[in-house]
């Protein structure tokens, strides 16, 4: 019985977290938005993701510009960031300060819940406004609603124009939530100021397509040359990644995470199918006496089998439902305490309480098919 | 003393000619090694007989009663048990036989743990097909007529040996069978449980005319019987009618 509920309960737990972990990493995927480049400046060094800032800041918001009347490009979102003290009256908040164009929220395909964002006028205009993110908003506000209320940034009073729906965390598991954004123009001018002369941090650039990708890489890579005039041999001075090729990446790893504790939670099945193979072949030893005695006040080999498939039955399925509670139990006690997702589904319940019945049912019944077919006496006799 | 001839007007209820049993023993240096136990048996035994079999330790009385109870097979011979050959029945027959024709009282009692002497009692009729309440209903008169209305709730660990021998015999009794086997039934108790338990069969015998067939090494126990069959060394060597 404990062998049936710990085997159960182990498949359970490791199935429902390696569920968890690919279901994180595809919600960040698709949180991203679609057929995303990065542009970083900087040449391509080891592969790290990010630049760290201050190195070189090589992009413009004319090269932006530029990237964003290729054929191939959908739109493209320049981006500016810093960090900042953020207020309203006495809340105080110290969060990532975006700036980025309108077209930002159309590439992340990122909506309001409350709200609007701000308008390509206010871009223009180098407005005093800002849009919250969900937990920006909470810290700073409470319950209260922002929209229509002023904070301020780095002293500078921002009217807030709405909150952004909730988006979760991002693939290096940053919270994309805890953020704001404010126009690009409105962060060069007054709150990133020097740091950021005309000069953006890096751009997200959104394809036509799928199919187009590999076309619109090589076309902003020519073009972002040619406008920094680099000679032919020369190291560019940028880096072009495609985000597509990353979320691949990050499935797979997922997939192979997904994969071990699966392999893992098969492991467990094992041993804790033959914990149940033991016990069942332990109780049918200890009841070959037993099944003697009932033999020779005339119990048939019908009724012998009937009964003992029906306690193995009554067992796999008490010590299976016993351990599906355990086991989402674990994983509801694992998601509070390590703060992970997880994800139980029927399947895997199933998958895990029909192995463990199948593996019960038959070594509690297979020996008791053995006994049953002894004579009476040998039955008797057995020690 | 005079020997018996079988009276060839009734049938018996046990006829057995010739029965002879060998074990098979597994021995790990000379591989099989085969021990005849009982040699040409040849026994009837008429309904309403009450017949003690005694004889040395390791005579064969026990491989005798084993199979006189289908529980066991022979090698060689016949055994009719009320006209009916036993090797021609199936194993579903046999389980039959065992529920509805024969009750089994074993030296050890064999009552099953973990039940009260109730669910005991009415195992044999449940497998019978009788129905829950009914089989709990008999039980219970039966418990009641061998003194232990009482304890019809124990589990066997909590009653004494001649409590649960008494317990056994209520279960052999209980589908109304013709015939008692009993190997060694008071080989566990004292002296005065023995006289109770052969009290309740001697009763069984007088009154309802069960035949008995009980094994024992003690003389008195025997008194009880009115007919002695001696084993030696998997033979008949003595069988006679004795005066009680
Ligand atoms: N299962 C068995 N395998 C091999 N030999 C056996 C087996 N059962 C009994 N024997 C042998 O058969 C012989 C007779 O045994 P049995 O149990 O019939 O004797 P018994 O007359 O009942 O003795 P006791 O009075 O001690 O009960 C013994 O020599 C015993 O060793
Ligand atoms: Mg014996």
């Amino acid at each position: 019985m404990l062998g049936m509920i710990i085997g159960v309960a182990a498949v359970v737990l490791m199935l429902s977290i390696g569920q968890g972990a690919q279901a994180t990493v595809n919600q960040a995927i698709a949180s991203m938005g679609s057929n995303l480049f990065i542009v970083l400046p900087g040449a391509t060094s080891s592969g790290a993701m990010r630049q760290t800032s201050g190195s070189v800041q090589t992009l413009t918001l004319g090269d932006a510009q530029a990237v964003a009347g290729l054929p191939s490009i959908k739109a493209v979102a320049p981006i500016i960031t810093g960090t900042a003290q953020l207020n309203f009256g006495a809340n105080n908040w110290s969060t990532v300060v975006t700036g980025v164009t309108t077209d930002y929220f159309r590439v992340r395909n990122w909506s309001t819940e409350d709200g609007e964002v701000f308008t390509d006028t206010d871009f223009r205009s180098a407005a005093r406004v800002v849009v919250l993110g969900q937990v920006t908003a909470k810290n700073l506000f409470g319950d209260e609603d922002p929209t229509g209320k002023t904070i301020r940034i780095k002293k500078s009073p921002f009217i807030v124009t709405g909150v952004l729906a909730a988006k979760g965390q991002s693939l290096d598991g940053r919270d994309q939530d805890d953020s704001v954004f404010i126009p690009l123009t409105t962060g060069q001018r007054q709150i990133f100021g020097s740091q950021f002369p005309g000069t953006i941090r890096f751009m997200m650039v959104q394809g036509k397509s799928p199919e187009v990708m590999e076309e619109a890489e090589s076309e902003i890579n020519q073009l972002l040359r040619q406008r920094h005039r680099l000679a032919e041999g020369v190291d560019s001075d940028f880096t072009v990644r495609n985000m597509a090729a990353l979320a691949a990446v990050a499935t797979g790893a997922a997939k192979v995470m997904s994969l071990m504790l699966g392999a893992i939670a098969s492991v467990s099945l094992l041993v804790g199918g033959i914990g149940i193979m033991n016990i069942m072949l332990v109780s049918v030893t200890e009841r070959t006496r037993e099944i003697g005695i009932r033999m020779a006040i005339g119990a048939n080999r019908r009724a012998i089998l009937t009964q003992f498939l029906l306690e193995a039955l009554v067992i796999c399925i008490l010590g299976g439902l016993a351990g599906v509670a355990l086991g989402i139990g674990g994983a509801w006690a694992v998601s509070r305490a390590a703060d992970m997702v997880v994800v139980i589904t029927l399947g895997m319940v199933g998958l895990a309480f029909f192995f463990a019945s199948a593996v019960g049912i038959f070594f509690g019944f297979y020996p008791a098919k053995k006994a049953a077919s002894l004579r009476p006496v040998e039955a008797l006799r057995y020690e | 003393m005079m020997s018996v001839q079988s009276e060839l007007s009734a049938e018996p209820l046990i006829r057995v000619d010739r029965l002879c049993k060998t074990y098979s023993l597994e021995s790990g240096v000379n591989g099989t090694v085969n021990s005849q136990v009982l040699y040409d048996v040849s026994l009837s035994i008429n309904r309403g007989e009450f017949v003690a079999i005694m004889g040395h330790s390791g005579s064969g009385k026990s491989t005798l009663m084993n199979l006189l109870g289908c529980l066991d097979t022979p090698t060689s011979g016949h055994y009719w048990l009320a006209g009916r050959d036993v090797a021609s029945l199936s194993e579903e027959e046999l389980a039959s036989v065992r529920n509805h024709n024969l009750g089994f009282v074993f030296q050890g009692f064999n009552l099953l743990k973990r039940m009260t002497a109730l669910d005991n009692v009415a195992t044999p009729l449940l497998y019978a097909g009788v129905s829950r309440t009914e089989s709990r209903q008999r039980a219970q008169e039966l418990l009641q007529q061998t003194g232990l209305g009482k304890f019809s709730e124990y589990q066997p660990n909590q009653l004494s040996g001649g409590q649960q021998q008494r317990v056994a015999i209520s279960r052999a009794l209980v589908n109304n069978p013709q015939l008692i086997l009993a190997d060694e039934p008071t080989g566990n108790l004292d002296t005065q449980t023995s006289g109770e338990i052969m009290g309740v069969f001697e009763r069984l015998n007088r009154e309802k005319g069960i035949t008995i067939v009980l094994v024992t090494h003690e003389d008195d126990i025997a008194a009880y019987a009115s007919r002695l069959v001696r084993l030696k060394d998997g033979r008949v060597i003595h069988d006679s009618k004795v005066d009680s």
